[in-house]
């Protein structure tokens, strides 16, 4: 018997067992945090159906259907698997106070689906689910009725859509421009006084110029005035489930669907459409509404920025390392190091950014190239240059080991046919020893991205903000501001979902934002993978 | 940090000559008593005199002395292990990248001591070329291999290295191989056909000498036999030098043949000589298959 147990273990059958089920395990886990991912983050696209509920006390609750359970010790003799209650997101908030109910499936006396209840997404206090009393302009009534009121509505919601936007634009672009040059020409103006010349007639020329540009400032001003104001002309008066009244201006709408009348095919346009404008747009209260925009593009550009920093970086000091210092005690010191560089935690690494390239060099660099604008720093705090700085220092001993991996893979006989070639050391590196080596290189900056991609903590002390009021590229010279502070998709998930008022209501967001980040990730790797096949078979290939 | 060794080689040197100027004829060797006679004429390529090679403590070439005669083919044979490929390597200097290696004696071309610190080791390099065991194609297209030491010297002009390409593929015999694949991978050939590009390659640089280290130990006999047909050719243009295993291939290619053992050079002589009738009694049991 022992025998058989010592042959059966030797033949390997129960490693090869052992081998299959650690890659199951890990496949499952893996799958599994993407689909709890998805399954989140994809459902929030989705226009749910509004379900209108009648209670036994006579009430009526409207809202989402969002999950029912067991409610917690109701076993009793009469009812062994317990009674259960479900949960319902009413919306409603400036009403209710709250945006979840949850209700007693025995009070329940009846629960219909009907097809004229209105889900109005607002610019402020979350979603209201009702009907429409009426649709009125200051004082004249337009329409009345639910029929009628979602007839007049729908002009008004893509003109008060019209509006945000051209609002938008003036505040952000026009105002902008103006804000942005009257910044300008008063650090221009405190330029010339700290060199001592308070009295050059350019001063009063820049005084002028600003004089104008505050002008031209009140003039925009006071259309954005007008402009809310139209916002305002237009009126809806709602009324919720239970009669409650609420009048609404059509200005702080931004979409109004009837979910329950809807087909298959219009909640599908709906949903592309819902996942596109959280891709392009900008957050809304608190992020927990709107888009998430900023946040995607943060992230993208603080990764390039990295990238383009500790590739070259990483590089140097591997070919250093293995070409040309002598190997040695000092040499595997050093290796270690490296090696155990990559270990620190990543906090570590926020505070060394912190104290060292905000404080110690943007300082440095305030004083010496913008002593205009002090007391503000201007490089002296956190900005998304810091950030991806702290960053490459986190991931270049990544860099360092695969580059070492690399040029230890590229065969002797390569340098020797180069060097009897006539060629220098150098020039075999540059032209036999690099080439060979790129797709090492291209591995660590591979690995580089997907470790910074989710990398939050060292960021949120090098620049990382909430609510950043403007991308770090934008149409002003030099455009790319790498002093600005800027959001990213880490610190946003983190933000709404740990941060905000009301957390059950930011869920949704929190998951799409993970599903983003992880898209994003993703989307990063394969490109830096595409890239390295390309260099692979652009130096390997076509063997034909 | 090689640059230190090879201050520090061409120092010891230079204190070894000073001290034994003469040394090849004050000490009379098996090499030189052997030594045929047309490599007395004017007509030498190389010539080693009296050198000792280490690999740190390690002592790989004990007082080896002998000449090369240009534009002739002289092979190297001898068991593993015999340093007949540090020999080889002291030629271009490729031992200068071990570390700890270091000559002591005196190896000339064209009578320059090819150790001098005045030597420019690049410089020596394209007048030596080499062609290695392990088949090295560089992974880049067929021309890029071939033009990669004419661009080194600074040459750019396309239809330069065109010409260069053109010939040195057929010096190498391979252009009709290859002359409609010209920018494809080097990878992609045959170990045959990249071994005559590796030889195209050296070729491309114009050498004066061409080191051959066991050129065909990793090739097929009929991938053999062009290389060595290539070699009957190219004797018109260069000097060869052949390490090789192959007793045979020896004998059919080589005019001059040296026979080593542990580091010294037991028998130079006429390829005829040396397999017909050795006058040691060890490269007869080499060359008889007693034993290596």
């Amino acid at each position: 018997m022992r025998a058989r147990i010592k042959k059966f273990f030797d033949s390997g059958t129960l490693f090869v067992w052992f081998c299959g089920a650690a890659v199951a395990a890990s496949l499952l886990m893996v799958g599994g945090v993407l689909l709890l991912i998805m399954v989140n983050g994809l459902g929030f696209f989705w226009p749910h159906a509004l379900v209108e509920m009648t209670l036994k006390d006579g009430t009526h609750v409207l809202g989402e259907l969002k999950g029912e359970e067991v409610i917690p010790y109701s076993q009793t003799k009469e009812f062994p698997e317990g009674k259960t209650r479900v949960r319902l997101k009413v919306g409603n908030r400036d009403l209710y106070g709250l945006d979840f109910r949850w209700v007693d499936t025995d009070h329940i006396a009846s629960a219909e689906f009907p097809k004229d209840v209105v889900a109005f997404e607002r610019r402020e206090w979350g979603n209201f689910y009702g009907r429409i009393r009426e649709v009125s302009r200051g004082e004249d009534v337009l329409a009345t009725g639910n029929q009628e009121g979602w007839k007049a509505l729908q002009p008004l919601i893509g003109q008060a859509n019209d509006l945000h936007e051209e609002i938008e634009h003036l505040q952000r672009d026009v105002i902008g421009d103006i804000n942005y040059e009257i910044e300008e020409t008063r650090l221009r103006i405190r330029e010339l006084e700290l060199r001592g010349q308070r009295e050059v007639p350019e001063v009063a020329e820049l005084q002028v110029a600003t004089r104008q540009l505050e002008t031209q400032y009140q003039k925009h001003v006071a259309t954005l005035r007008t402009l809310s104001n139209q916002l305002d002309e237009y009126s809806v008066l709602l009324v919720e489930t239970n009669g409650r009244e609420k009048r609404l201006a059509a200005g702080q709408i931004v979409e109004a669907l009837r979910p329950n009348d809807m087909g298959l095919f219009e909640k599908l346009l709906r949903y592309f459409m819902n996942f596109w404008s959280v891709l392009s747009e900008e957050p809304r209260e608190a992020n927990t509404e709107g888009g998430i925009f900023p946040a995607i593009f943060g992230t993208v550009m603080m990764v390039l920025i990295m990238s383009v920093a500790v590739v070259p970086f990483g590089v140097l000091a591997a070919f250093y390392l293995r070409e040309y210092a002598k190997q040695g005690l000092i040499v595997r010191v050093i290796r270690i190091a490296v090696n155990n560089l990559a270990g620190v935690p990543s906090i570590v690494f926020g505070v060394f950014g912190l104290g060292f390239f905000v404080y110690a060099v943007g300082g440095t660099i305030d004083n010496l190239f913008y002593p205009e604008a002090l007391p503000t720093p201007t490089y002296g705090t956190g900005g998304i240059l810091w950030a991806s700085f702290t960053l490459a220092l986190l991931t270049v001993p990544v860099v360092i080991v695969s580059t070492e991996e690399g040029l230890s893979a590229v065969p002797r006989e390569y340098r020797e046919g180069s060097l009897a070639l006539g060629a220098t050391k150098f020039e075999s590196m540059l032209r036999v020893i690099l080439p060979c080596a790129l797709p090492g290189i291209l591995t660590g900056l591979i690995l580089a991205v997907a470790r910074a991609t989710g990398e939050v903590a060292p960021l949120m002390l090098t620049g990382v903000v909430k609510l950043a009021p403007a991308l770090p590229l934008d149409a002003h010279f030099p455009f790319l501001h790498f002093e600005r502070k800027f959001m990213h998709l880490g610190f946003h998930i983190f933000d709404v979902g740990f941060q905000s008022p009301n957390v059950e209501a930011a869920k949704p967001m929190v998951y799409v934002t993970t599903l983003i980040l992880v898209m994003v990730v993703i989307v990063l790797n394969l490109s830096a993978v595409a890239l390295r096949n390309y260099m692979q078979k652009k130096s390997k290939a076509s063997a034909v | 940090m090689i640059n230190a060794g090879i201050d520090e080689l061409s120092e010891s040197h230079q204190a070894d000559t000073q001290v034994r100027p003469y040394a090849t004829n004050t000490q009379t060797t098996d090499a030189t008593m052997t030594s045929p006679e047309r490599s007395q004429d004017n007509n030498s390529k190389i010539t080693v005199e009296d050198t000792d090679f280490f690999y740190g403590e390690k002592q790989a070439l004990f007082k080896v002395a002998l000449t090369v005669p240009a534009h002739q083919v002289t092979a190297f044979i001898g068991p593993s292990g015999c340093g007949k490929s540090t020999l080889l390597r002291c030629f271009n200097r490729l031992n200068d990248l071990v570390e700890g290696a270091r000559v002591i004696g005196r190896i000339c071309l064209d009578g320059q001591d090819i150790y001098e610190p005045s030597v420019d080791v690049t410089d020596l390099r394209t007048r030596v070329g080499m062609v290695f065991q392990k088949v090295n194609p560089f992974p880049k297209s067929v021309y890029q291999n071939v033009v990669y030491g004419p661009q080194l010297q600074g040459i750019r002009r396309r239809s330069v290295l065109d010409g260069i390409v053109e010939k040195s593929l057929q010096g190498a015999g391979l252009w009709e191989e290859v002359k409609d694949r010209l920018h494809h991978s080097a990878l992609g050939l045959s170990g045959g056909q990249q071994q005559r590009l590796c030889i195209a390659r050296a070729l491309a640089v114009n050498p004066e000498v061409l080191l051959m280290d066991e050129p065909c130990s990793a090739l097929d006999p009929i991938s053999t036999a062009k290389i060595e047909e290539l070699l009957h050719s190219l004797k018109e243009q260069l000097t060869v030098v052949i390490v090789t295993h192959n007793m045979q291939q020896a004998a059919r290619i080589s005019d001059l043949t040296g026979f080593f053992l542990m580091g010294e050079l037991i028998e130079y002589a006429d390829t005829k000589t040396i397999f017909t009738n050795p006058s040691d009694s060890r490269t007869e049991d080499y060359v008889t298959g007693r034993f290596g």
